[in-house]
């Protein structure tokens, strides 16, 4: 079954969708998925069933003719509800295919697009560096032009899909001494000798995703897999943000809203002082608070996507859902833990997955820290002020 | 203010090398394999530190809630579920010293004295009484010159390793708060089943049980105080427990803000190392004023408790209580923060802090019930 959402309409249908096959079939793996800390495989193929993981393609390829940011964050929020890493899965997806999409040259394109479509592969994105998180300028692993094809050297660490992924997106500096403007993307083929899967991080929460350790030794690739200029790598990374930003946005909507939820369902069950908690006035507190951090957090989101979708400059917005929606999944998280009282500190009940899951949303994808100066330089460029 | 003494500063140093040989190292592992801290045992046992309110007329070394609440901070600090374990043992133990007959505590508190490892608990809460506690369950019957106890009580630290316990149940429900009595019950007691214990996020390396009654048959000498003065006994001790578990997360909040600024002085990025980036000097320096000021509330409640002022000493523990598990909380979640993706890895403990650090807002009274106790005496006409 596969939805292609133009209307309105087609994008609740999808919603519908996403949110009965991830009740139906996702929720029920959730707390497995965290113990063992494991890629799902039945998760990957479900969503590969419901057309999720092409949604970032061009139409041809089982990709939408519009969009795309609002579709992604519908599916990525709606799953988030009930399993954060399987959302993960998706944004990755996107955020992987990404360079790929918009950079790729003509002679190759059709193949490669066809290949993640038909043979159900996976994209990771190698940009991250243990020297390199917040600053992407600094990234050491190198791209050397040698004949008709480049050879790469470098080290990528919390590379999510990085063991399953089967095609990787690698920024790599290509010249030296020019900080970002040095930077290109190229595809690059897990089966090339000399990369190397490393070590699967062992994490807080989003324990089902895959994060590892990349190395790339001595690896070449023949020269058409640049995938843009030589140095658009940069621009291209943060073309990128302006769509994974407000997708990052949604998991950490749809995580508190699954939090949110299930306290919402506790406080009207669990009864103290002869009252159900709910009818509690510093419960309600919470419950307020929630909600309406919840509704604002929706509201940036969409918003967001939408500018992505209508090809307007999304930056400051999206920087602001992520930053706002990731800092609202920390406290209603925390919250909801708080609301379940000592049942919601075990691990009988999915609140403090979803606690230990918020924590990531305020760290990757830029953290929080530079969230706000990338917001903040958004509002000071608006009134002429450089920085 | 709060100057220690030689005494005190010399315990703190003990306690402090203890926590960086024995504690610090296993956190970890303890953490992971969610098992009992027998080596922390070991190691509070071995320095005469495993219970440290005991009286000295029992073979204590009766160091006061100061010191104590010191000694909780260093243990804390470096692996809190051994900091929970001190606690566990003097919630155990308070009941007895504050209720309990000569005859009790001859037998009981003796049993603690110099080097003991013998473990004790306190086991008050049930499914169904949390905050709200006077809605337990657990019945205790006279026959004879013993109780019958029927019912079952959960979340219990240290549970199923005690070797005794208090307890609490209701030897006449229609009276209510006066109708529960405080007994000191033994792990040889037959009618005691064992549950499950608890799979938790945090504070792994403590044990929270399940603890079930089937005619669990108790000798009447075993009642701590009269019939019916369960819940004023049980208020005692919940109320200087606050100031422990505040003491505790004071030492968490401490450990995770030192891994943070030794994190942020290390790590380069933009060509500098973090700590040089305003956005991380703020956070640090918000970060220490919470920490110092819950230590100094902290440090305010447990003097005030040693100086025979306990009423106002419960208030403050109440407002210490939920000022340091705030803190805790906000401190250990900034501390993953500015450790970025590596602070989201079990490579690194505050990953392990944050989410010791949220129980501190749960147990004994949660962070509602403690602003409900601070609110109502504050507001109470005097």
């Amino acid at each position: 079954m596969c939805i292609t959402p133009e209307t309105p309409q087609e994008l609740a249908m999808l919603r519908e969708a996403v949110y009965r096959a991830a009740r139906d079939k996702i929720a029920p793996l959730a707390a497995s998925i965290d113990q063992y800390g494991e890629f799902n495989r039945d998760v990957e193929a479900l969503c590969w069933d419901l057309g999720l993981l092409t949604l970032a393609l061009p139409p041809e390829f089982g990709g939408l003719e519009k969009n795309t940011g609002t579709a992604l964050c519908i599916a990525v929020e709606e799953i988030s509800r009930f399993c954060a890493s399987s959302a993960l899965l998706l944004i990755i997806q996107a955020v992987g295919s990404f360079p790929i999409v918009h950079g790729i040259r003509p002679e190759i394109r059709d193949e490669v697009l066809s290949r993640i479509r038909d043979n159900r592969e996976l994209v990771g994105y190698l940009v991250t560096e243990p020297s390199g998180g917040s600053d992407v300028a600094a990234i050491k692993t190198t791209a050397t032009k040698d004949g008709n094809e480049y050879v790469i050297n470098g080290a990528k660490c919390f590379a999510t899909n990085g063991g399953v992924a089967s095609l990787y997106s690698v920024l790599a500096r290509t010249s030296r001494g020019e900080g970002h403007r040095g930077l290109s993307f190229f595809m690059v083929e897990r089966e090339r000798p000399g990369l190397t899967v490393g070590k699967k991080e062992d994490k807080l929460g989003q324990r089902g995703s895959n994060t590892t350790e990349v190395f790339l030794d001595e690896v070449r690739i023949p020269e058409v897999n640049l995938l843009g200029e030589e140095g658009s790598g940069f621009l291209l990374a943060m073309k990128d943000f302006d769509m994974s930003r407000p997708a990052i946005a949604a998991q950490a909507l749809g995580i508190a809203q699954g939090a949110f939820e299930a306290m919402v369902k506790y406080s009207t069950e669990r009864q103290t002082f002869g009252k159900f908690i709910a009818e509690h006035q510093m419960i309600q507190a919470i419950l307020a608070d929630a909600g309406m951090l919840i509704e604002a957090s929706r509201g940036l989101t969409y918003r967001a996507a939408a500018l992505y979708d209508e090809g307007k400059r999304n930056t400051k917005i999206a920087s602001m859902a992520k930053c706002f929606a990731s800092d609202a999944a920390m406290k209603i998280t925390t919250d909801a833990v708080q609301v379940l009282g000592g049942y919601g500190y075990t691990k009988d009940f999915p609140v403090e997955r979803m606690f230990r899951d918020a924590k990531l949303t305020q760290i990757f994808e830029g953290t929080n820290q530079i969230q706000r100066i990338v917001i903040a330089r958004e509002i000071l460029n608006e009134v002429g002020f450089t920085i | 203010m709060f100057r220690l003494n030689d005494e005190q500063r010399m315990i703190v140093e003990t306690v402090r090398r203890i926590a960086a040989r024995e504690l610090a190292p296993r956190a970890s592992e303890l953490d992971k394999a969610a098992g009992f801290p027998h080596a922390s045992v070991a190691a509070f046992a071995e320095n005469g530190v495993l219970n440290p309110l005991l009286p000295a007329q029992y073979g204590g070394v009766d160091l006061g809630l100061f010191t104590f609440s010191l000694i909780l901070e260093e243990v804390g600090r470096a692996c809190a579920a051994s900091a929970l374990l001190l606690i566990a043992q003097a919630d155990g133990m308070l009941p007895i010293i504050h209720g309990g007959s000569e005859f009790l505590k001859d037998k009981y508190l003796r049993r603690l004295a110099d080097d003991s490892r013998q473990l004790t608990a306190l086991a008050a809460t049930e499914p169904s009484a949390g905050s709200d506690i006077l809605s337990m369950r657990t019945k205790a019957v006279r026959r004879g010159d013993k109780y019958i106890v029927n019912g079952q009580k959960c979340f219990i630290t240290n549970g199923s390793v005690a070797d005794f316990f208090v307890l609490y149940a209701y030897t006449d429900a229609s009276k209510g708060a006066r109708g529960i009595s405080a007994f000191v019950a033994e792990k040889s007691f037959a009618g005691l089943v064992y549950g499950k214990n608890e799979n938790k996020m945090g504070m792994r390396g403590s044990v929270n049980s399940e603890l079930f009654f089937e005619d669990m048959e108790i000798p009447v000498e075993n009642l701590i105080g009269e019939e019916g003065g369960g819940f004023i006994n049980l208020m005692r001790t919940l109320a200087m427990s606050r100031l422990f578990c505040a003491a505790q997360a004071v030492g968490i909040a401490q450990g995770a803000l030192e891994e943070a600024t030794k994190y942020a002085r290390e790590r380069v990025q933009f060509g500098k190392p973090i700590a040089d980036l305003t956005p991380i000097q703020f956070m640090i320096a918000d970060m220490a004023a919470a920490v110092e000021a819950s230590r100094l509330l902290t440090h305010k409640a447990a003097i005030l408790f040693d100086e025979g002022e306990p009423d106002r000493a419960g208030t403050l523990a109440a407002m210490a209580k939920f000022t340091a598990s705030d803190t805790a909380m906000r401190v250990t979640t900034d501390a993953v923060q500015i450790l970025g993706g590596y602070g989201y890895m079990k490579d690194y403990p505050v990953e392990r802090m944050m989410r010791d650090a949220k129980l501190t807002q749960i147990y004994t009274g949660t962070n509602q019930i403690m602003r409900l106790v601070a609110g109502r005496e504050l507001l109470r006409p005097k």
